[in-house]
């Protein structure tokens, strides 16, 4: 749970003098105060989030940073990089600069998330921001029983009237709402193919060109009968659509797992300086491209089938007028 | 012997657009013979060949088969006899665009289910005789008229039918193709091919390929006999 402060309705820094009467409420296990803000980095025009962390209390002056802040820092430089050791400047609140030395970078499986944090000391932070010690940006609370968070949550408002507890689930509800919109667009793109694939079978379904229908002719005429036919036309049917299927099967795989999802990827990352650089792990759901295959493959079959069997059925001498 | 009694064929029967095409047809056309049918356009050449090549049926009247009534016979019974007995040149050739020129010669014997390679070779062999093997891998809509219609010769011959159908086959073609295909017909008959040929060309009902000729005009025989 994450306690903030409001003032007029907005967060505010929370008083660490609000954590020893929280830790008393029955069910709490700890309540640790977090300090973090973001920072705009003039010199690479991107917005970094900086956290403290307790590993780095004691080393002040050294900075643990994610692979989106050493790229974005590193621009211009012939190594493309920043590395450990490295100096990265800061501008303090007061307009004095604060160097601080690279240690260490976060890992690059944890760039979806770390893309662009910066860790640095306590002391740190309070010199590049005018907070003052007593004070944090939230404050973080464990609760050994999940049954209990709202009654918790309850009695921490009672406590302190200007505090909001926030839950984790109602954090996954706000992300939701938030970044909601992007499956929304991705189920357009989807509905607008959808709709292409309904008025091709639909076009398919209705009718057989004057061609096709005179190449039926010609086949009944020459000896075919109409099952003849209907397994051809079966056949024709299965393989445009399983070699469609598994091209576009192919073609999406690579788009995602070899293009990084090139065509999505800004809608679904959002608007970001710093984007993450991550490789998605190659995936296959048997299920949804089972569900793909019933959705596709089987019903254009079908349906190719439906008007080479109303055609299949007429008299074969049709061709002989012409 | 194909014979036809009383064969009587309406189009849209019991419509005020009804037609009818022929009407009281009795005829023998004997085996191993050339016969032509000939008459002015809309005279029934045309719905008699489909009814003795059973692609279609009369709406009256028998049809006998090496005395094999095959009237009544069901529909896969006369797709079976139109493929195993009957060869046919349609007026438009009728090639199916898109394949070559072996593809189309094939595709009678697809249903068959004959071993591909040996289907292949009967084929090319058959284009070989007709002098169309370099044109075997050629789309048909690049072949010539004369090219086209010998590939549909070719196609008419790969089931070895007994008897050959012809349509109206020098409608599009000049003098000297004319003739090639009358001498091809020659080259059939005198291999024991029974061959009906509807056509109003005197090019093809006076060449002395004929044996029979059967005058048609309005839907009925005026006169039948062996060629002078």
């Amino acid at each position: 749970m994450t306690i903030q402060r409001l003032v007029a309705g907005r967060q505010d820094l929370i008083p660490t003098d609000y954590i020893d009467p929280i830790k008393q409420i029955r069910g709490v296990q700890s309540v640790e105060p977090r300090l973090w803000g973001y920072y705009y980095d003039a010199l690479s025009g991107a917005n970094y989030t900086i956290m403290i962390n307790a590993a780095l209390e004691d080393r002040i002056g050294e900075i643990i940073i994610g692979s989106g802040v050493s790229r974005r820092g590193a621009e211009g430089m012939p190594s493309g990089e920043m590395r450990e050791n490295d100096i990265l400047p800061f501008k303090t609140y007061d307009g004095s600069i604060l160097p601080l030395k690279i240690k260490g970078l976060l890992p690059f499986t944890s760039e979806l998330v770390s893309a662009d944090l910066i860790l640095m000391s306590e002391t740190d932070f309070r010199k590049l921001f005018p907070i003052a010690s007593g004070h944090a940006t939230d404050l973080i609370l464990t609760v050994r029983n999940t049954k209990e968070l709202s009654t918790i949550a309850s009695k921490i408002t009672q406590l302190y009237p200007d505090t909001r507890p926030i839950l984790r689930d109602e954090i996954l509800r706000t992300y939701e709402a938030s970044f909601d919109w992007r499956g929304g667009v991705i189920m357009m793109v989807l509905s607008g193919a959808l709709c292409a694939f309904v008025i091709l079978a639909w076009d398919k379904a209705t009718g057989l060109s004057g061609e096709e229908k005179r190449e039926i002719g010609i086949l009944k005429a020459v000896g075919w009968e109409t099952t003849d036919i209907l397994l051809m036309k079966f056949w024709e049917g299965a393989a445009v659509s399983l070699a469609s299927f598994f091209i576009g099967v192919l073609l999406a795989y690579l788009h995602i797992f070899v293009g990084s999802a090139i065509l999505f990827e800004p809608v679904l990352k959002g608007w970001s300086v710093l984007y993450p650089n991550f490789r998605l792990t190659p995936y296959i759901s048997v299920y949804q491209i089972a569900t793909l295959f019933f959705l596709t493959v089987v019903p254009y079959t079908v349906i190719t089938i439906i008007p080479s069997w109303r055609s299949a059925t007429i008299d074969p001498d049709s061709v002989m007028r012409g | 012997m194909i014979r036809l009694h009383d064969i009587r064929k309406v189009f849209n029967a019991n419509k005020p657009n009804e037609f009818v095409a022929i009407d009281d047809i009795n005829l023998s056309i004997d085996f191993r013979r050339t016969t032509a049918l000939t008459g002015p356009s809309g005279s029934g050449k045309t719905t008699l060949l489909s009814i003795l090549g059973c692609m279609a049926r009369p709406t009256s009247g028998r049809i006998t088969l090496k005395d094999r009534e095959v009237t009544s016979l069901p529909e896969r019974f006369l797709t079976e006899i139109r493929r195993e007995t009957f060869g046919i040149i349609f007026q438009q050739f009728n090639l199916i665009k898109g394949l070559t020129s072996l593809e189309n010669v094939m595709i009678p014997a697809y249903p068959n289910g004959e071993k591909f390679a040996l289907l292949n070779k009967r084929a090319m062999a058959l284009l070989d005789m007709l002098d169309l093997a370099g044109k075997a891998d050629s789309k048909v809509e690049w072949l010539s008229g004369g090219e086209a219609q010998r590939t549909a010769i070719a196609r008419a011959l790969i089931n070895n039918p007994a008897i050959i159908i012809a349509d109206e086959p020098t409608a599009h073609l000049d003098t000297n193709l004319s003739r090639d295909f009358m001498e091809i017909m020659r080259r059939l008959k005198n291999e024991g091919k029974t061959i009906l040929i509807a056509s109003h060309d005197p090019m093809v009902y006076k060449s002395d390929v004929i044996d029979q000729i059967v005058e048609m005009r309005d839907g009925k025989i005026v006169s039948s006999g062996n060629s002078p």
